[in-house]
């Protein structure tokens, strides 16, 4: 897809070599992901990862380096730079790196171009099937439970938490996946919204168009933190009545707004790595 | 034991024709095209499934076994004739079978049954209903014609009923959907969408409808063969050059300026994947498949 326009970074190379995929003949392992496309893109998006952001992860040993398992985090800041600051985490930072499957709202594959990089990194519309068969064959998933009401919070409310789904939970009972809880902090400082617009939105196919102080669509380089959890393990089989689930739900949400509160904290330097509870 | 095959002159049909003669089977077939080098092994009647011909041979040579392949299936055939084959013909079939004491029946069908969007999970289980007929009606009667031959399962349970949904087939023959599109030197892409395409060697295909078969298979089954690999792929490993064209002037130029006669509702079917699970039909009958992926494809660029 990007043979002339990027180059290969041989460190990358090896890392995406090192990822846990099986990829047939042509380079494309069973779900689409194309190996080589993926060294060129995570090439690229290295320099944004780690330049023109600064990503600082904590936790990152609590992250499952095998076997099945959903992220569950906050989204906030207008668009999914929190999604894609996790992939880099996971891709860029972990040891061995892997490659979490996005669970993407409709409309993203809906457009050209976006939807063919996608498809091509392994990120999918969130769908309950999709999520069951990817934990099934042992893979890990990435799941914003707030979904675009998430990344529609303006800058002023980007650290708050709006309704989560259950989906994922249920999700988990049924495959036995341990949930990982992160906070994402400073996602309202990058792209800082001061409103959405949704009738231009509606027009465009996506949920809202976010405006910025800048005007302009524009992130500028941002500190971020990224605080992954323990994995937290529920015992059930997914048929739960929704009180129950709802429950769990709260319990997984109040871990994640402990952990934005302390990447906070870190953030304005109140307290320092020593002092995390993750 | 006898087997007879509608719609025998087809490619899959003949292809099914001459493995099921290899494994031993007698074989009787139907259709209303010749098919003029067929073995003398194989007795042809050249009628059509839904007239008092077809029926007459069902009477007379009282099949064990059957396997439905007369539907029409190419998309721009749109004679008002397309639907009554396919639906009035497996009606018929299935009448039939049930009348002059078949025992196994297995309908041919296929995994676009599922359709394409942007938001259909890869890897399509069985229960999934279909999803494409509202926007691509020309698949509807093919959708509707699956559905009706499943109904057999419950309608007449004393007949071993499988309905197969085979992903698209390539090969020497190039004859088939995915052949067609791939025609030419060029093939028009949608600009900016490269979904994965799953299919099989047509002689595997062929095969694993002589498995089912033997298998006495009784359900729904998705019959799949190599991992899927994305439609840019596969258009350059056939030798053939890519040309990525916007979707608003694809749709305005379907059948001219050298795109391809394809109905509108296909374009769904150029931008997302329709990947379907096969391990059911694995499990029941250890079927594999005996080219992979870059065979299959080789196999079909090399063809004279």
């Amino acid at each position: 897809m990007f043979d002339n326009l990027l180059p290969i970074d041989p460190e990358i190379a090896a890392r995406i070599e090192a990822i846990d995929l099986e990829f047939n003949k042509f380079g494309i392992d069973p779900y689409g992901i194309d190996k080589h496309d993926l060294t060129r893109f995570v090439s690229a998006f290295a320099w944004i990862y780690r330049y023109y952001f600064k990503v600082h992860v904590y936790g990152l040993d609590h992250v499952p380096s095998e076997g099945r398992g959903i992220l569950v985090g906050n989204h906030s800041g207008g668009v999914a730079i929190d999604g894609m600051m996790v992939m880099g985490s996971m891709l860029l930072d972990a040891e061995p790196p892997r490659l979490p499957h996005g669970m993407i709202d409709k409309f993203i594959h809906e457009f050209p171009g976006v939807s063919q990089i996608m498809s091509r990194m392994g990120q999918f519309t969130g769908n309950p099937d999709q999520a069951r068969r990817l934990l099934n064959a042992e893979r890990l998933v990435l799941a914003f439970p707030e979904g675009a009401r998430g990344t529609a919070k303006l800058a002023k409310e980007a650290d708050s938490l709006v309704g989560f789904g259950t989906g994922f939970m249920r999700l988990a009972l049924e495959t036995k996946s341990p949930i990982v809880p992160f906070g994402f902090v400073g996602g309202g400082d990058a792209l800082p919204t001061i409103a959405n617009l949704k009738g231009l939105g509606r027009l465009l196919g996506v949920p809202y168009v976010p405006v910025t102080k800048w005007i302009l669509l524009v992130p500028k380089p941002t500190r971020f933190q990224l605080l992954y959890g323990k994995p937290m393990y529920f015992e059930g089989t997914g048929h739960e009545r929704d009180e129950v689930v709802c429950e769990m739900v709260d319990q997984v949400k109040e871990r994640i707004r402990d952990l934005i509160r302390q990447g906070r904290q870190l953030r304005e330097k109140e307290i320092s790595e020593e002092d995390l509870v993750l | 034991m006898k087997v007879l095959v509608t719609g025998i002159s087809g490619m899959l049909g003949r292809l099914t024709a001459l493995k099921l003669l290899q494994h031993g089977y007698d074989v009787i077939g139907i259709d209303r095209r010749p098919w003029p080098e067929a073995p003398e092994a194989i007795e042809l009647f050249q009628a059509d499934i839904r007239k008092r011909p077809a029926e007459e041979v069902f009477r007379t040579h009282r099949p064990d076994a059957a396997i439905h392949m007369a539907t029409v299936t190419h998309l721009v055939h749109r004679s008002p004739d397309r639907m009554r084959v396919n639906l009035y013909g497996t009606r018929a079939f299935i009448h039939h079978c049930d009348a002059y004491g078949v025992k196994q029946a297995v309908f041919v069908g296929r995994h676009t049954f599922y359709g394409a969007a942007a938001d259909s999970p890869l890897y399509h289980t069985e229960d999934e209903p279909p999803m494409s007929a509202h926007t691509f009606p020309e698949l509807a009667d093919l959708v509707a014609a699956d559905l009706y031959a499943a109904s057999s399962l419950w309608r007449y349970p004393e007949i071993a009923t499988s309905v197969l949904r085979i992903v698209y087939t390539l090969g020497p023959s190039k004859h088939g959907t995915l052949a067609s599109f791939l025609r030419g030197p060029n093939v028009p892409l949608i600009m900016g969408f490269d979904p994965l395409f799953q299919f099989i060697h047509e002689q595997d295909a062929a095969e694993a409808i002589v498995t089912a078969l033997a298998h006495k298979l009784h359900g729904i089954f998705n019959v799949s063969g190599p991992s899927p690999v994305p439609l840019s792929t596969i258009v350059r490993a056939a030798g053939r050059r890519p040309l990525a064209v916007p979707a608003s002037v694809f749709k305005l130029g379907i059948g001219r300026m050298g795109l391809p006669h394809i109905p509108p509702g296909a374009i769904d079917h150029l931008k997302y994947p329709i990947v379907v699970d096969g391990d059911p039909f694995r499990r029941a009958t250890r079927f594999t498949y005996a080219y992979d992926e870059r065979e299959t494809i080789n196999s079909f660029r090399t063809a004279r």
